[in-house]
């Protein structure tokens, strides 16, 4: 069995290469013939030099891009010697779309469509997180019905992330049903956002000031009822892995990460509180309503991969907590604010009368639109089934906004992946992967 | 002992420890909290004040970035880049975010790794996009964009849809008939350079 | 298949051909290329609610060596193109191509720096599928229409016309076809 690797942080002392030669700074392709798009080479800290008593040899072995482990375009270079991982180099960016200087460039509204395809799993907690911070940027008051919904379907995202991370955790040791079951439960959520928003996936929902459009009527009956079948799903859950001799051997014991080492590198989220960190956004610093509902912050002990599995399902547990109680507070009233500087008017009054018309028109047009005051700037952290979600912005009082930045969870989690599967096996290193829950989309942008 | 403390308090603070090289910022807008501006060469200094003292505790770097400010001089900056620091305490939940004025022509800033290990990506990242070189980061590779990609893209003089990269592929034109761009209409149109280029293919 | 330098192109080589085109196009092996919300939509296609294992092609490869369909589902950035050319490279003729989504056809909403406009820049890309990630039942139908190419055609014109294809540089047009997105209201 794996011995508890601790992480270790003493790299191998070498001088940085010399990337910022200043004749290369602004030269484009056409003006520098030797650009050849290369990758960086893999640079490994190994942190003992000890060599195999029996001579042996060690490999590089590529695992990724393009691989069935690695969810998402990642490449993770191993030198192993046999099986055993000497020490592991990672190289991401194979999906980056440059969503940040797309901001740049689109106005408030447009860029939510974007927030979708970063942690495109829960596609909700991002365009929930977004508004957020251009309301914060904005100073716009958000009306409770909005707040509620917003809460219910980040917590339906949360739970559809969740299910999958952990049946695909369970594909890659070997219980492939869990991923067959976990999709199923994944469809209904689907169901139910295509109801509310239109679209399975990328759902685009939130607008500055609430949410697109309200609720339809079964809602509360689509809601009640996928509350019922997870209840259900996730006991089924635990009986196919806890317990089960292999799920464990395989899962306990695996890329542990202890609690102090998580918070120096970053990690938030179900992996920092399966290291016992009792640190959630929502309830650190609560936003959008979730103070008024009860629930709690379950922590694991362990900080290895099943500890992560087991607190996966926990914090699904919470969820569907969450999502009764707000069920039941959920209040009439508008979903969208009614101050006409931020929220496009419904498209009747806009064929009708003139003003509504003016408004929408001073909305869309370059120019015109949601302008916050020039110099503001505002961090604004959700909690995404991943971890701390934060979006950084900055305005200069144009329509689109001067700086975007999104504080990815995944890329800190990414980043530990070297020292938490150094010493263990290839396939240690994939079950790490899958509870690390890495989101491509979401770590390149 | 739990002790919130605003960003007000905890930029005063600062500025009492540190007179000089820190000023305590306030953007403007209604509702906006305060942040620190460090001047560079104090930034070791006040990010490990900041780490160690107890009252501050501030025992997670949540994100490190960069902003350029080509197109929006900010006078409390002065300079073309800042580096941004978002720093959080879980024993006594508190933020703060700080920020570094940094000159173009001498575009490095000490890196903060020793101190939290999160900014070992972090730092990557923002040199990658902005071409900010951060001093005792070990591993100061490129990130996201491949690694003798001409440009830092997140620039405000990098244009959105970048100088031609995405058409061609230089490593990769001695394999096969996919090799040329299509907006090429013939061979002599075809950009020079990389057209014929005996790359290793990767 | 070298029949036809045996037997000559009469009867019993066309028989062998369609037979030959039925075998294949009931049991497509797909190569999931998926990078991003498109591979979920094309992980769900293959799960239980809408079965890809209907039409034969639940065999997902991702090795290439052995796989004769390639999905390229998700946007493909500059530093994913070559390793999407070598896989491709690496599949054995003959081989089908579905572009799938607005990224993988066209780069979608993303016109960056970093973003290959469309894969048929640099493969010959069989059929696209519009969506913004296309819901499942429209990569079926992608499926369906990539079957219905494979027994129309005839396996050695195919080759040929797709080796003048990319000397001209210009994709060949006559069996690419679009598919529609579904009518609203469908499920």
């Amino acid at each position: 069995m794996n011995k508890e690797r601790e992480i270790t942080d003493k790299p191998v002392e070498q001088d940085p290469p010399d990337h910022l030669g200043a004749d290369l700074l602004q030269k484009g392709l056409a003006e520098d013939p030797d650009y050849r798009g290369e990758h960086p080479e893999p640079r490994f800290f190994i942190t003992d030099e000890t060599e195999d008593d029996f001579g042996g040899r060690m490999m590089t072995l590529n695992l990724g891009p393009q691989h069935p482990a690695t969810h998402g375009t990642l490449r993770v270079t191993l030198k192993v010697r046999g099986e055993k991982i000497i020490a592991a180099d990672t190289e991401i960016g194979f999906l980056h779309t440059g969503f940040e200087k797309l901001a740049e460039h689109m106005s408030y509204q447009q860029w939510v469509t974007v927030t979708d395809r970063m942690n495109y799993m829960s596609a909700m907690n991002n365009n929930v997180g977004y508004a957020i911070a251009c309301e914060q940027l904005l100073g716009v008051e958000v009306p409770r019905r909005a707040q509620v919904i917003r809460v219910i379907l980040s917590e339906f995202s949360r739970l559809a992330d969740h299910i999958v991370c952990n049946g695909l955790a369970g594909m890659d040791v070997g219980a492939f049903s869990l991923m067959l079951w976990a999709f199923e439960r994944r469809e209904k959520v689907y169901d139910l956002m295509e109801a509310v928003t239109g679209t399975r996936l990328t759902t685009s929902y939130t607008r500055i000031g609430g949410v697109f459009r309200d609720l339809p009527e079964d809602f509360d009956e689509l809601a009640k009822n996928i509350v019922e079948e997870f209840r259900s799903f996730l006991e089924e859950m635990r009986s196919m892995t806890i317990g089960n001799r292999i799920f464990e051997d395989r899962m306990r014991g695996v890329g542990v990460i202890r609690g102090e080492d998580a918070i120096n590198w970053g990690i938030t989220g179900p992996i920092l509180r399966a290291s016992g960190v009792a640190y959630d956004v929502r309830k650190a610093m609560p936003y959008s309503g979730y103070e008024r509902y009860d629930f709690e912050i379950p922590t694991q002990e362990d900080g290895d991969s099943y500890a992560r599995f087991v607190q996966r399902l926990a914090e699904c547990e919470q969820s569907l907590d969450i999502i009764c109680q707000a069920l039941e507070d959920l209040p009439d009233g508008p979903v969208l604010s009614e101050d006409k500087k931020i929220s496009l008017p419904e498209k009747d009054e806009v064929h009708q009368n003139i003003e509504s018309l003016i408004h929408h028109f001073k909305q869309i047009m370059f120019g015109h639109g949601i302008l916050p005051e020039r110099g503001r700037e505002v961090y604004s952290a959700t909690e995404s089934p991943n971890g701390e979600l934060g979006y950084y912005m900055v305005s200069d009082g144009e329509m689109n906004s001067y700086k975007t930045r999104v504080r990815p969870p995944s890329i800190f989690h990414f980043a530990v992946l070297p020292q938490l599967i150094e010493g263990s096996m290839i396939s240690d290193a994939i079950a790490v992967l899958g509870t690390l829950n890495v989101i491509a989309g979401e770590l390149d942008r | 002992m739990r002790t919130t403390l605003t960003p007000e308090q905890i930029t005063e603070r600062l500025a009492k420890r540190f007179a000089e090289g820190v000023a305590a910022h306030l953007p403007p807008g209604e509702g906006s909290t305060r942040l620190a501006i460090v001047r560079r060469d104090l930034l070791l200094d006040v990010l490990g004040f900041l780490k160690s003292n107890p009252e501050l505790s501030f025992d997670f770097l949540m994100d490190v970035t960069a902003i350029d400010h080509l197109h929006f001089e900010d006078p409390a900056i002065g300079e073309r880049f800042a580096a941004v620091y978002q720093l959080y305490s879980t024993a006594h939940n508190h933020r703060l975010t700080l920020k570094t004025p940094i000159p173009e022509d001498d575009a490095q800033v000490p890196s903060a790794v020793e101190l939290w290990r999160s900014a070992l990506w972090a730092e990557r990242e923002a040199h990658d996009m902005y071409g900010i070189r951060f001093e005792g980061n070990p591993d100061l590779r490129r990130l996201l964009m491949p690694e003798d990609f001409p440009g830092f893209p997140l620039r405000k003089d990098y244009p959105l849809r970048g100088r031609g990269e995405r058409d061609a592929f230089p490593q990769y034109l001695d394999s096969g008939p996919v090799s040329r761009p299509v907006a090429a209409a013939s061979a002599e149109d075809a950009p020079e350079g990389p057209g014929n280029g005996e790359g290793d293919g990767e | 298949m070298g029949l036809e330098k045996l037997l000559g192109d009469n009867i019993i080589t066309t028989s062998v051909n369609s037979l030959a085109s039925w075998a294949r196009k009931n049991a497509l092996w797909p190569m999931p290329f998926g990078t991003a919300c498109c591979a979920i939509e094309m992980m769900a296609t293959l799960s239980g609610r809408f079965d890809m294992a209907r039409f034969g092609a639940e065999v997902i490869r991702f090795s290439p060596r052995q796989a004769d369909l390639m999905i390229v589902s998700g946007r493909i950035s500059i530093k994913m193109m070559p390793v999407l050319l070598k896989i491709y490279e690496q599949m054995p003729e003959p081989k089908w191509v579905i572009s799938m989504g607005a990224c993988a056809s066209s780069g979608g909403v993303f016109d960056t720096y970093t973003l290959v406009q469309g894969v048929d820049q640099f493969l010959p890309v069989h059929c696209y599928i519009p969506g913004c990630p296309p819901r499942p039942e429209s990569l079926l139908d992608a499926l369906m229409k990539i079957q219905a190419i494979i027994g129309e055609e005839d396996e050695r014109d195919e080759k040929e016309e797709m080796e003048t294809a990319t000397q001209l540089e210009k994709p060949a047009s006559a069996e690419r076809e679009t598919t529609e997105p579904p009518l609203p209201g469908g499920s």
